[in-house]
């Protein structure tokens, strides 16, 4: 197979001129949606139900607490009900899970991560997928949001410890913005033919009159949260290269606009709420640069195997093309999703080189729902340390002092991923019985290695599959990096807004770094690219690039 | 009750009744959307031949014989309650021997010359069940089928080209012709024989 230049580029286009069209609009719904005090009706009873005070102001303490106590405890619904999967409804037969796979996918699904240690098609049954699952798809993207706007509002408010309410912004960033762009999602899915119904159909097969089913269930719901949360977890084993998840190359465009749509919104939100919406474009064009050229290197990177080697075939669909499935490995490998539609263990060496790039920039460009704001404005303080360092000036963020504190939480924030991402990947190459789980000998092994762990502290979910159904150890160690590799930046990013919060906010003069304009998105470019990929660069080496070079 | 115990029973109230929102009327309304809006693809693209149903427009079928047009390899044997890519990695010998005997397969199936068969009839699908192949190889089997059924190379030519995908999809991703929409034409065909 070959890649269609023509195909890339005008599928690309439609990309850009859709995610264009839509990013104010949905940047201006989702500042409103944040920012507004009115509650709706569906709301309200929710809050009464649940006795939640919707009018109480968090403390960012208080914040923190109310997102760890919702998301230990989503963890074990989601564990104690794959146990019980064999005596709850809708178990399609399939009786309990194991419990190490359930405890990775319980994390998994949690942490939006959607890392899948099972093939679902033997193990999970419509009550597991539906109820436990997909519910997390939605809340998991929500609670991501959440702490993106509690940072914004940090950045917003002044002299308050308060960065808003958790269980409102929970709720409104369920129910006002994913649930019904879901909806809509889902419907056109159906159409182009993703399957939702309640069992599979019995047939013959045409040549050899062999007695088939061919499988059902409630697909294309999850598949349009799937994709709109950036959660990546397939309802197949094959996830978005099955046809019935991803039936032809018009779906394939579609998914990839849904994962991008709200990680590529949200900068909107952002300049909306901070009340200079250049603040917003800037974010928004690093955002689109380190998409475009990264798109366009998998492009090559693809393209350019076609002639050499095992060329390029294998693990593609024929019914999508090669131009799609570079576009698709990027956008979910630099969002938080991990969907593919092409098998990554078998990309050409750099392909699959670019798609760990991606997500070891720490998924910002345009980043999961909420994480890829949130990772990008914490790149941004960054940048506008080192700009204040530069002109010799302390350095302020929308009148904000970045002193000591928030650039101690920015330091342990940059550093939590890559250490382990990378100790996961060393202790795991280093014991020979756990290296042992990646199924291809020599870089090839160590790339399965390093994309797992890579994969699992960014929360994308996307493997070189040939890893996935592990023994309990490494089941177990992915489980630990994901947990850790979600709620230890969300804590952190939620101490600095509370930090932000504090501050007086200082007037502007004519020495402050400006932090809009295409200067300050050079450097906010350039400082992500060195303190989040650079560090991985030697374990690169090792694995994909060591690949391309070996032939 | 700590501020924790406090912070868990909300969390546990709110799961539920969001999850009777989230995971029963959505799934359950997309359902009844999907029913009204598009009834055959949300039930599977089923086809029939003859009366019965034979399968899904969108999934692959294992082939054999000389009568049928055969897709792509498969990790999962074309099973549809599987699905998975081989996962081999690019350089991994398993593959280059994997590809290496399939070429030689369909070059003595198709007694054409091992050079001349294209790359996605002797890779796997990510699927295992992608019912697509290239224009090229359903080409190189026209003549077999062509012989074993008895319907002449023009005519099963003809029903080549009326199963591939468009030049619509040139824009989209890359032609193909559904073997599973071809081989139900030419059962049917040979049905009415």
């Amino acid at each position: 197979m070959e890649l269609n230049l023509f195909s890339f580029i005008t599928q690309l286009a439609v990309l850009v001129l859709l995610l264009g069209a839509a990013h104010q609009p949905l940047g201006a719904y989702l500042a409103t949606t944040f920012t507004s005090r009115r509650h709706l009706a569906l709301e309200r009873g929710l809050y009464r139900v649940s006795g939640i005070d919707a009018q109480a102001d968090q403390h960012w303490k208080v914040y923190v607490r109310s997102l760890l106590a919702f998301s230990a405890l989503s963890i074990v619904v989601v564990f104690l009900g794959q146990l019980l999967q064999g005596v709850l409804p809708f178990n399609q037969g399939h009786g309990a899970v194991d419990p190490w796979v359930a405890l990775n996918t319980a994390v998994s699904f949690v942490t939006n991560t959607n890392w899948q240690t099972y093939a679902p098609e033997a193990t999970l049954g419509f009550g597991v997928q539906m109820l436990l699952l997909a519910v997390q798809n939605f809340l998991s993207a929500a609670v991501g949001l959440a702490v993106a706007v509690a940072l914004v509002r940090g950045l917003v408010r002044s002299e308050t410890h308060n960065v808003g309410n958790f269980w409102v912004d929970l709720t409104r960033g369920t129910f006002r913005v994913l649930l019904p762009l879901a909806t809509v999602a889902a419907v056109v899915l159906v159409i182009t033919g993703v399957v939702q119904n309640w069992g599979g159909t019995d047939i013959h097969t045409l040549a050899s009159h062999a007695a088939q089913t061919v499988p059902g269930g409630p697909v294309a719901s999850q598949e349009a949260i799937k994709e709109l949360g950036t959660n990546g977890g397939g309802y197949f084993n094959a996830n978005s290269a099955h046809p019935f998840e991803n039936p032809n190359a018009f779906s394939s465009l579609f998914e990839v606009f849904l994962l991008l749509l709200i990680p590529f919104s949200l900068p909107a939100m952002y300049g909306r709420m901070v009340g200079d919406r250049r603040q917003g474009y800037t974010v928004l064009t690093v955002m689109v640069a380190f998409w475009l050229v990264s798109t366009s290197l998998m492009a090559l990177a693809v393209g350019s195997y076609a002639h050499t080697g095992t060329g390029v075939g294998e693990g593609f669909e024929q019914r999508l093309g090669v131009a799609p499935s570079a576009i698709f490995a990027t956008a979910t490998t630099l969002t938080s999703t991990g969907a593919v539609n092409v098998a990554h263990d078998s990309l050409p060496p750099l392909a699959g080189g670019l798609a760990m790039l991606n997500m070891m920039l720490g998924e910002i460009a345009p980043g999961g729902v909420g994480s890829g704001l949130y990772g990008l404005l914490v790149l941004a303080v960054v940048a506008v340390f080192i700009g204040g360092l530069m002109v010799g000036r302390t350095p302020e963020f929308l009148g904000k002092k970045i002193g000591a504190a928030p650039m101690k939480l920015v330091a342990v924030y940059i550093l939590t991923t890559p250490v382990l991402a990378l100790a996961g990947t060393s202790l795991t190459a280093g014991i020979p019985a756990l290296a042992a789980n990646a199924p291809a000998a020599g870089p090839h092994g160590f790339s399965e290695i390093l994309y797992a762990f890579t994969s699992a502290a960014n929360n994308n979910g996307s493997a070189f599959g040939g890893i996935t159904t592990s023994g309990p150890p490494l089941a177990a160690m992915l489980a630990v990096v994901m947990l850790l590799g979600r709620f230890i930046p969300m804590v952190l990013v939620l101490a600095l807004a509370g930090t932000l919060a504090k501050q007086r906010k200082v007037p502007d003069t004519a020495g402050t770094l400006a932090t809009h304009g295409p200067l300050f998105a050079t450097l906010l470019g350039g400082v992500s690219l060195l303190v989040t990929a650079l560090i991985y660069f030697p374990a690169l080496a090792l694995g994909p690039a060591a690949e391309g070079l070996l032939k | 009750m700590n501020a924790y115990g406090r912070q868990l029973l909300t969390s546990l109230r709110f799961l539920f009744f969001a999850t009777l929102l989230l995971g029963l009327a959505y799934p359950a309304l997309v359902f009844g959307v999907g029913q009204l809006a598009a009834p055959a693809q949300a039930n599977g693209s089923i086809i029939t031949v003859s009366g019965q149903q034979a399968g899904s427009s969108l999934l692959a079928q294992p082939v054999t014989g000389d009568g049928y047009f055969y897709p792509r390899p498969s990790a999962v044997g074309w099973d549809p309650s599987q699905s998975s890519a081989s996962n081999l990695g690019p350089n991994q010998p398993a593959l280059v021997a994997a590809i290496a005997k399939n070429r030689a397969a369909v070059a003595a199936r198709e007694q054409v010359p091992p050079a001349s068969v294209p790359m996605d009839a002797v890779t796997a699908s990510g699927s295992g069940l992608d019912p697509d192949i290239s224009p090229a190889y359903a080409a190189l089997q026209v003549p077999r089928v062509a012989r074993a059924s008895g319907l002449g190379e023009a005519a099963v030519k003809a029903l080549v080209a009326e199963h591939t995908s468009n030049g619509f999809l040139a824009f989209l991703g890359q032609p193909a012709v559904n073997t599973t929409t071809l081989n139900a034409a030419l059962a049917t065909l040979r049905a009415g024989h």
